[in-house]
């Protein structure tokens, strides 16, 4: 069997392994399981409209038009942060090339010497030294490198993250380098949404019960019993979470240090890349500079895909003595339509299939124009359905691997087209270039049915 | 400027790239005794001995590193681009390139010139950090493909780059 390698041009994210999805060609990526994602935007978008369908157009007579336009302005602020948070990469670090991964084994092997027979080797530490604190970087061994200082492998979305966070299920994506300030400006920007609602909701309330009475208000808009409920529970949450993460951010530490106790101030470890200032420290955060996506997820690549052909297309037409010349001239279109579309098949049994099919029935076809010029109709008639239960019993035999496919779909063209004429020569060809993982059971069917119908035929 | 042995054979960077085989790869890791700044050890790799001066490639390292410090300063240009772009709600960056971008640029045509004009004649190939997830920086180490047609190989490079 030859093998035909088709380069084509694929963008880089579609090989990144991991366990992210992509979308629109690269330039969106998140984490795999988005429900939660798709609820936290359906509580943030819901509410929102109900505020604006239910409260605004009241508060902006009785009070003032500047509640509605702020709270637009609101709004439009924390979906652009929670899409930027959820879309874009959080930092991750690409995995080590085959040759990188080598190198840091020979090092690490030169580091540790020769471990005695029936010792398990020394954890792959390093020991860095960071403001003088004494800082171990660990060894992924999923990604094959050294994870840098508050990198961390994050096993949802399997990649080694850049000053790891945490994975939020909310956002749908990790929280890490890249998008802490975006997830930062989110919650807060979100704990004021909903203190702003929440207010706003009570002073609605308010106003129209004294006019109206509570009951009478609260059939009038309903909504607001839906939106208060939301932002009751919301702000319990978000606003805890902002407040912890503002606490972080004072102490430049990530969420996976604080739950790790990495800096808890025991054995005098203190967090070495703290400012010791407050002020520096959120400078740093949230002011620092806006640091590159290291992935080209859209850059493009050459991929290689191998296209198995087969040396089973018949050596010489010529060699068949066909009783018929519209058999030859059939047998000379069906092998070269079977390369033809061969050199066209994709990756994928699936596609393989199909094609083998689609070959199957149009060799099938042929030989039922030739059956049609014998004179006889019982004995046609019977030759048909052989040669029918023939390519059935071989339909199952289709969701065999990719190998032998190839195999069986040349065999089987062969056999159909050439039925007429020198079936021994077929069944040798299927006694040697049988492989031997099918099994015994099919070759017996083929070859009774061959023998079968190729009797049968010879009676016309 | 010393000559080296193996300076005659490579002109160029394509003729490298087609007369050469590669051997092996030197990997520079990241120096992270300053915390998470981006920098890489200026530690000399003993399998470039005979390749290359240690002062040159220190000089290399010692500027992109000084190119990333740049990029990752915390001063007043970043706290004004940081705040702008929270202003607009970072819509700003659709249209705008950031500084850490423009650093970028200028680190990878200073990887190409170093390559073309020292690297190259030496039979070696710096390859940009970012290409390695700013983890590593690359030296592929090459080495011409004939070994007993060094002459000819010279002479016909020597035409080559002539034109």
């Amino acid at each position: 069997m030859s093998a035909v390698m088709i380069t084509r041009k694929v963008r880089k994210w579609e090989k990144l392994p991991g366990k992210n999805t992509f979308c629109c060609d690269g330039r969106v990526m998140m984490a795999r399981q988005k429900g939660v994602f798709y609820l936290t935007l359906f509580l943030i978008v819901g509410t929102c409209s109900l505020f604006f369908a239910f409260e605004c157009p009241y508060l902006a007579v009785h009070l003032s038009p500047a509640i509605p336009v702020f709270a637009a302005v609101l709004f439009l602020f924390v979906m652009a942060m929670l899409l930027r948070t959820s879309f874009s990469d959080p930092g991750v670090l690409p995995r080590a090339l085959p040759e990188e991964a080598t190198f840091i084994e020979m090092e690490i092997e030169a580091a540790n010497g020769n471990v005695p027979a029936g010792q398990r080797p020394p954890p792959r530490i390093r020991n860095v030294q960071i403001n003088n604190q004494i800082v171990k970087l660990k060894y992924c061994y999923t990604c094959k490198i050294f994870r840098p200082p508050r990198a961390s492998h994050c096993s949802i979305c399997d990649n080694c993250v850049d000053r790891f966070d945490h994975h939020c299920p909310w956002v749908g994506n990790c929280v890490g380098k890249r998008n802490y300030r975006y997830f930062y400006l989110f919650t807060l920007s979100l704990s004021l949404l909903t203190i702003y609602i929440f207010t706003f909701d009570i002073v609605h309330v308010v106003m129209r019960s004294v006019d109206n009475g509570f009951l009478n208000t609260l059939k009038e808009t309903p909504g607001t019993v839906l939106e208060v409920l939301v932002c009751f529970f919301t702000l319990w949450s978000v606003v805890g979470l902002t407040g912890f993460h503002t606490y972080l951010i004072s102490l430049n530490q990530t969420t996976n240090e604080d739950i790790k106790g990495s800096w808890s101030g025991k054995n005098r470890i203190q967090n070495p890349y703290s400012h010791k200032n407050i002020i520096k420290n959120c400078c740093e955060v949230l002011c620092g500079p806006t640091y590159p996506s290291v992935l080209d997820r859209r850059g493009l690549m050459q991929e290689d895909s191998p296209v198995s052909t087969t040396c089973t297309a018949p050596p010489s037409s010529s060699s068949i003595a066909a009783p018929q010349t519209t058999v030859s001239t059939d047998t000379n279109a069906a092998p070269s339509s079977f390369t033809h579309t061969n050199s066209k098949v994709d990756q994928g049994c699936e596609a393989q299939n199909n094609e083998y099919r689609a070959d199957i029935k149009e060799s099938c076809n042929q030989l039922y124009r030739v059956l049609e010029r014998r004179k006889n109709v019982c004995v046609k008639r019977r030759a048909i359905s052989c040669v029918s239960t023939y390519c059935s019993c071989l339909y199952p035999f289709l969701i065999v691997q990719l190998n032998e496919t190839a195999f069986l779909r040349s065999t089987n063209i062969y056999v159909i087209s050439h039925l007429c004429s020198k079936p021994k020569k077929y069944l040798h060809i299927l006694n040697n270039a049988v492989p031997k993982s099918l099994s015994s059971m099919l070759l017996t069917i083929i070859q009774t049915l061959q023998v079968v119908s190729v009797t049968l035929l010879r009676f016309l | 400027m010393p000559v080296f042995l193996l300076s005659s054979k490579f002109h160029n960077l394509q003729e490298l790239r087609h007369s050469a085989s590669l051997v092996t790869k030197v990997f520079i890791q990241r120096d992270y005794s300053e915390g998470t700044v981006c920098r890489f050890q200026t530690k000399f790799p003993s399998e470039l001995d005979n390749r290359i001066e240690r002062t040159l490639l220190e000089e290399t390292v010692k500027t992109l590193n000084s190119y990333y410090a740049e990029a990752e300063k915390i001063g007043g240009q970043s706290y004004l681009e940081g705040c702008l772009a929270c202003a607009t709600a970072y819509i700003i960056f659709l249209c705008m390139e950031t500084r850490y971008e423009k650093v970028l640029r200028k680190i990878s045509g200073y990887i190409q010139e170093q390559n073309e004009k020292i690297y190259a004649p030496r039979g070696l190939l710096l390859t940009d950090p970012i290409e390695r997830g700013m983890r590593v920086l690359e030296i592929s180490l090459f080495e011409d493909r004939g070994s007993g047609g060094s002459s000819p190989s010279s002479s016909m490079s020597s035409g080559s780059s002539a034109r």
